[in-house]
Parts: structure tokens; sequence; C-alpha cells
């Protein structure tokens, strides 16, 4: 009987290494792993590239660094690749300390650099960031009379994804704007770890449902953890 | 020139937004950016079917929601609260940005830091030795609509020209606006540079041109 679910954050953070790639979904607070990135704070792994559409709002005096800030915080992400980093974020200072490099692209270049390495595309042209600083050391090719970029896929070794609803193929549902990057990048890890809201039985999601099919997922965590807030 | 003897005042944000919202017609699908361009959805008439995109893979976006009547999973660009409107759907972000990137949108809407009369974009960084980078959505977005309309004030805070010859910050994308709503003026971009539409009433074309650096067409 295949049972994707595991049944503590130690056995769900089981095996990631130091120097791992690491892939964090979600858009503000919805859609995003909280539980499990708090499950890798505790894990340990260091040195880490984390992939994020966005890497955080600027500190405010008072208010506890939580989630990829606090990793940062705690001196354990190397790179990040993204499309947004504020000045005064944790990240944002960490990058102007030279202690985390940053790789700033499109955030439609970073999906669809997501969904390649998930397809088994290695590298796209795309017009997006022609003729800007994002496209400085990359390959220019015209293509229907537009200057296009080539951009490659991006792999990861982990995947931390949030959905609503799991079954134990780890056929997944994901709920409201929560979908954004959680399908992408369940798609271009070597290790798909979810966190999910409600449990269902196999055939309870019918398969017309599925937004997620559990060949992308490897492990299911069960962690009802309520109803994402707006950031501060 | 002192205030006192101008003739005119300047739109506000909201006059802004609601001028460029006469111009989009029923049907269009429509992103609207963060900013003014994002106040432009309270100038649209409910009954007026524009279908609202946000690149968080909403396609359909209503009114703000009612307090107490807020919706946690349902967020836009901004990280606001929003509705659905009835037909509404939800997409992931490689979908999203297909709609973006794939030639969908009829229009979107940004905001800007400078336009330049090819219709170069700068809105996203004052310069490239800048550590903080908020690139987000805006090349895909200024690259894959049809139309890219730019929603800004004409001039600086310290009165310095925003309608150029050439942008001086990096740029979002290459001769990419077709038309900027200031907050004095309506201006097309042509192959021939920065036609002129419309002025807020009272001020005349050469005034107009006193604040731009690009040469303006009547």
């Amino acid at each position: 009987m295949i049972d994707k679910f595991v049944r503590s954050m130690a056995e769900a953070m089981d095996g990631i290494r130091d120097g791992a790639v690491v892939m964090i979904p979600g858009f503000a607070e919805v859609g995003a792993p909280n539980a499990l990135i708090d499950g890798l704070i505790e894990q340990g792994a260091k040195d880490l590239t984390v992939v994020i559409n966005a890497t955080g709002k600027p500190r405010v005096p008072g208010v506890k660094v939580t989630g990829f800030a606090r990793l940062v915080e705690l001196g354990r992400v190397r790179k990040v690749i993204t499309s947004f980093v504020r000045a005064g974020s944790v990240c944002g200072e960490a990058v102007k300390a030279g202690t985390v490099v940053a790789e700033v692209i499109p955030q439609g270049t970073l999906a669809e650099r997501i969904r390649a390495a998930g397809a088994g595309i290695p590298a796209f042209y795309t017009p997006t960031g022609a003729d800007t600083l994002v496209a400085e050391g990359k390959e220019i090719r015209e293509y229907r009379g537009r200057r296009c970029v080539l951009e490659e896929a991006i792999h990861a070794d982990v995947a931390l994804v949030e959905a609503w609803m799991a079954d134990r193929w780890g056929n997944l549902v994901f709920r409201g704007a929560g979908r954004n990057f959680n399908p992408l990048v369940a798609m271009a890890a070597e290790l798909t770890i979810v966190q999910t809201h409600h449990v269902c039985d196999l055939g309870q999601i019918p398969a017309e449902e599925v937004m997620t099919p559990g060949i992308f997922v490897d492990r299911v965590l069960h962690m009802p953890v309520g109803d994402p807030k707006l950031p501060v | 020139m002192s205030a006192t003897e101008q003739d005119w005042a300047p739109l506000s944000r909201d006059g802004m937004a609601a001028r460029a919202a006469q111009d989009i017609p029923e049907g269009w699908y429509v992103n609207l950016g963060i900013g003014v361009p994002t106040l432009i959805g309270n100038h649209i008439p409910p009954e007026r079917e524009v279908i609202l995109h946000s690149e968080n893979g909403v396609l359909g976006m209503g009114p703000a929601p009612e307090k107490h009547r807020e919706n946690p999973w349902l967020i836009n660009a901004s990280s606001q609260r929003i509705t659905l409107r009835v037909g509404a759907s939800l997409v992931h972000h490689a979908d999203s940005f297909a709609i973006v990137r794939g030639g969908h949108l009829d229009l979107c809407v940004l905001g800007g830091f400078q336009v330049a009369e090819n219709g170069d974009l700068a809105n996203w960084s004052h310069s490239p030795k800048e550590v903080a980078r908020q690139i987000g959505g805006a090349m895909d977005l200024a690259v894959g609509a049809k139309r890219v309309w730019v929603v800004m004030e004409h001039v600086t805070k310290d009165g310095k020209p925003r309608i150029l010859r050439r942008c001086s910050y990096p740029l979002t994308a290459s001769a990419c606006v077709t038309r900027v709503y200031t907050n004095m003026a309506v201006l097309d971009v042509t192959p021939a540079g920065f036609k002129v539409v419309e002025i807020i009433p009272g001020m005349s074309f050469s005034e107009l041109q006193a604040r731009s650096e690009a040469e303006l067409i009547r």
C-alpha cells in the first residue's frame, strides 16, 4: 500500500543536506508552507540556495522575524533566486552585507524556469527581460522579430508545499489563491514535502479536481495550521 | 511659474485613475499594476464586464470585501484582500504568467518612473547599483500584454520631467508603452514620438511642453 503520510516533522525533514536547493512557494502568506519552513529551521541544514518569489517585508521593530527571513537571519542561506528584494528586509540587509547572493529575475521567468525543470525543458527563450539588467551575461536571440533572452530551468533538491487537502497517494488540492507556485515547485524537486490542512481518503478528491497528482509528491504531513494571516 | 499665475490644477491620483478607466471597454482582460493603476478598478462601473487579472493567479477580481467578510485565501498582487466576481477562475503561477507572457491580456496598466518617446519604460529601479531589486511581474507585463498604459505624475516631486527622450533609470522593457496618463495630460506613443491626446483644462500646450523633456506633437 502506498502511504506518503509521515507522522512527524523530523520524518518530513529527514535527509535534507547542507548546500541543498530548496523551493519555497507562497504569495505573501497565502500558500506559504510556514510549518515546513519552521521544520527546516529546526532540522538545521545550512548553506542553502532558496528559490522564493519574494524575500520579505522590511523589519518592523518589536516584531519577531519568522519563516524564510528567520532562515536568513540564522545565516543558513547562501543564495536566493527571487523576483523581489526589498531594502530594510532581513534578506535585503544580508545581500547588502554580502552574506547572501541574490539572483533577482522577473516573476514570470521565475515561474517558467521552475515549470521548465519539472517538464524536462533545460532552457527556453523569452522576450521578458531583453534590453534590461536581467539580460546581462545571457544569450540573446531574435525570434519573430523580438529580442529574446535564454533562461535556464531551475531544479531543486527539495520543495516545501502547502496544500488544502491531500490523500495517501499525495494527490493535492489547493485553496483560493494559495495555489500560486505550489504545483510548480512540486514538479521541479527531487524531494517534495507537503503540509496539508486536511487529510482525505483515497478517492475522496474527485479525479477531475486533483490539482497536483501524487506522482509529484513524496511526503505529506498533516498540519491543520489555520488561515493565512495578512503580513504585518 | 508661481501657483497664482497658473489657471489649472493637476489631477489627483484618483483623478488619473478615473480618467484611464474611461478608456477601458467592456470585454477586455486587464491587469492593473501596484499603486495608482490598482485604483482604476474602483472607477470601472460593475455593469461594464471588464475582467481583472492578478499575477498571483486570479482572473476575475471583484471589488474590495466588506469588513468581516474577507476571505484570507484571496489576495491581489499588492497583498490586499479581494473578492471574486461570479465567473472568476484561479490558476497556478505558470498559467497566470502564461496569461501575461502569452499575449492574452488586452491591457496592462503600470505605474512608471520614466517613459521615453520610443515607448521605453523604467519603473522598477533608480540605479543599477541598488541592492534592493523589486522586479516582481513588471517586466513580464510590460513585454506580454497587447497594450501597455502607464499612469504616473507628469513630473517628479522636485519638478524633473518623466516624459523623456531616453530613460536614465534601468529599463523595465524597451519600446513597450502605447499610452501614458499623467496628472496633466494623455499622451500616445507613436512612431514619431509623444502625441498629445488631451491636456487638463486651463493648461496650454506650451505649458505642458515646458514640463516634458521629449518634444511633444500636437
